[in-house]
């Protein structure tokens, strides 16, 4: 549905976004990962049709992005970051408005802004002006005006940022279900979100995609994936050390395997050992890896100097 | 044309769900009034017309069709939902021209609140109503002409006060090129052809026609040439914004 081809972004001298290249297709839940001022908002910003690309090529649904972009928008739903909404407008005011730009009449307007309201729990405030609503409500009503004209394309900068624990787990889920019948691109900065929502992951650092592919293939990349922890009485770390490189974690060691694609073995071996040992085990688990550790280390904080 | 009325309607009834339309009318209308009855001497002229009246607009627009247009798009830009407006499947055009019809609109609602006046002049006398009626018409694009260069400055920047000021700076210019004193103290030094070229980028030298009740061609053309300008002028500034 989405197709991305050598997207560069400059603002001036500097490359926002610089040679991006991906595709999303139907059933696909993307998640668009990186620092702050990585070039996230303005790739959306990009494929939305909001900015034109210096080079290279968006399409949407087999349509152009700059030569044909009211047939693009059509198909597009997009949640801009900060979830903008006119404040003077009631929910209704709003979510009506947005359903005429996108050419809903009659009985059939009607039945999208009920759609979409049952869709979003918007129907306590719908007769309230957005800027007396609360963050959540606020956001919740941006996304019931992205999903209005059911669309097969769907944006969303940051859908989650600023709602609460149980609002981010409810948006969460809502994403998961309609990103089986959609194309879904967001974003976000929070990585649990990657494993909650998403069917792959993109991490882009400086404009630059640096890693692309399913949670589990971006946490395998991860130092830990594939170690093992260990906590047992009378176990020693020279003894461990013949299975890998060992780490004193105070009353538990930690073992890396020599050979990621060996993960299994160690397992084994620290078991075998044990056995032979006659160590009292308390307990035992595998690292899967951990996101966080993959974003730092293939991403540099903005505070370090290019 | 579809998109068009559904933006012109929203950014209408924006208008009226803040107190500001309310103040608006308000203040517009006191000043009317101030300035035709008393700094104008209605009642002293001893003529039934409404010269007292459509003389003051020039200056009077000054300030208030500014602070109508000021917020059309800083405060799209400044909130966030310029993204949001121009990525439905509308073009840019639509937006502008909708959002300076609504503007338009509003104004010439304003205006039409000021019939107490005609009422008034036709009571007491016996005025020629066509003249009226072409001042009136007159006044309309001299409004819109000032409402499409706020539209300009107001693309140009997400503050406000800024927009305010400069379509302030810049309509005041289009006066002063053909106002009275101006154009007397140019002819002291600069001959006569280049003062009325000056002159002819007035606003003041076209609306004097209408106010005599003449709906010259020269002059709507130069009025519709004011509002085309600015508006594709806005058009190359939301372009700009979006190209970074």
């Amino acid at each position: 549905m989405i197709k991305i081809e050598n997207l560069v972004k400059s603002f001036g001298p500097k490359r926002a976004v610089d040679g991006i290249s991906f595709t999303v297709e139907r059933g696909e839940v993307l998640g668009f990962l990186g620092p702050n001022g990585a070039g996230k908002s303005t790739t959306m910003r990009m494929i939305t049709g909001f900015m034109p690309p210096t080079a290279g090529r968006v399409t949407v649904g087999g349509y152009d992005v700059v030569e044909s972009p009211l047939e693009a928008k059509r198909l597009i739903g997009y949640l801009p970051e900060n979830a903008a909404a006119y404040p003077e407008m009631t929910v209704h005011g709003f979510l009506d408005f947005a359903a005429q730009l996108r050419g809903l009449e009659g009985q059939a307007r009607k039945k999208a802004i009920q759609r979409v309201v049952e869709l979003c729990f918007l129907d306590s405030v719908l007769h309230q002006s957005i800027d007396t609503l609360s963050k959540g409500y606020r956001h919740r009503t941006c996304l019931a005006q992205a999903l209005i004209h059911d669309p097969d394309v769907l944006i969303m900068d940051e859908p989650t940022d600023g709602l609460d624990p149980n609002q981010k787990h409810e948006v969460r889920n809502l994403i998961r279900k309609l990103g089986q019948n959609k194309a879904i691109v967001f974003s976000t900065h929070i990585l649990e979100e990657v494993d909650a929502a998403c069917t792959r992951a993109i991490i882009i650092d400086r404009g630059k995609i640096v890693a692309n592919g399913t949670p589990e293939e971006l946490r395998g990349m991860s130092e830990l994936a594939g170690a093992v922890t260990l906590s047992a009485h009378g176990a020693t770390q020279e003894k461990l050390a013949q299975l890998g490189r060992v780490e004193d974690l105070k009353g538990a060691f930690r073992i890396y395997p020599r050979d990621k694609s060996r993960a299994a073995e160690l397992a084994q071996g620290i078991v075998d050992l044990v056995s032979r040992e006659g160590w009292k085990v308390e307990g035992m688990y595998s690292e899967v890896g951990q996101l966080d550790e993959v974003f730092r280390r293939i991403t540099l904080p903005d505070t370090v100097k290019r | 044309m579809k998109p068009i009325l559904t933006i012109a309607k929203r950014e209408l009834v924006s208008y009226f769900t803040s107190p500001v339309a309310y103040v608006f009318l308000v203040i517009f209308l006191l000043l009317t009034g101030f300035f035709t009855f008393t700094a104008g001497n209605f009642f002293e002229r001893g003529e039934a017309s409404l010269a007292a009246f459509f003389g003051w607009h020039p200056w009077l627009y000054l300030v208030l069709v500014p602070a109508v247009g000021m917020r059309l798009w800083a405060e799209e830009r400044r909130s966030g939902t310029l993204e949001l407006l121009l990525t439905m499947p509308i073009t840019p055009w639509q937006a502008i021209v909708a959002k300076f019809l609504a503007s338009w609109a509003f104004l010439a609602f304003a205006l039409a609140l000021t019939f107490p006046t005609v009422i008034t002049a036709n009571l007491l006398g016996d005025p020629d109503n066509g003249q009226i009626i072409a001042g009136y018409l007159g006044s309309l694009f001299l409004a819109g002409a000032y409402l499409a260069i706020t539209c300009m400055t107001s693309a140009m920047t997400r503050n406000q006060v800024v927009a305010f000021i400069l379509s302030v700076v810049i309509c005041l210019f289009l006066i002063l090129a053909g106002f009275n004193p101006v154009t007397d103290l140019l002819t002291r030094w600069a001959s006569p052809a280049l003062v009325d070229t000056v002159a002819a980028f007035s606003v003041v030298t076209h609306f004097d026609g209408f106010q005599r009740g003449v709906i010259d061609l020269r002059d709507l053309v130069f009025f519709l040439s004011v509002i085309g300008f600015a508006l594709f002028a806005t058009g190359i500034i939301i372009r700009g914004h979006r190209a970074g």
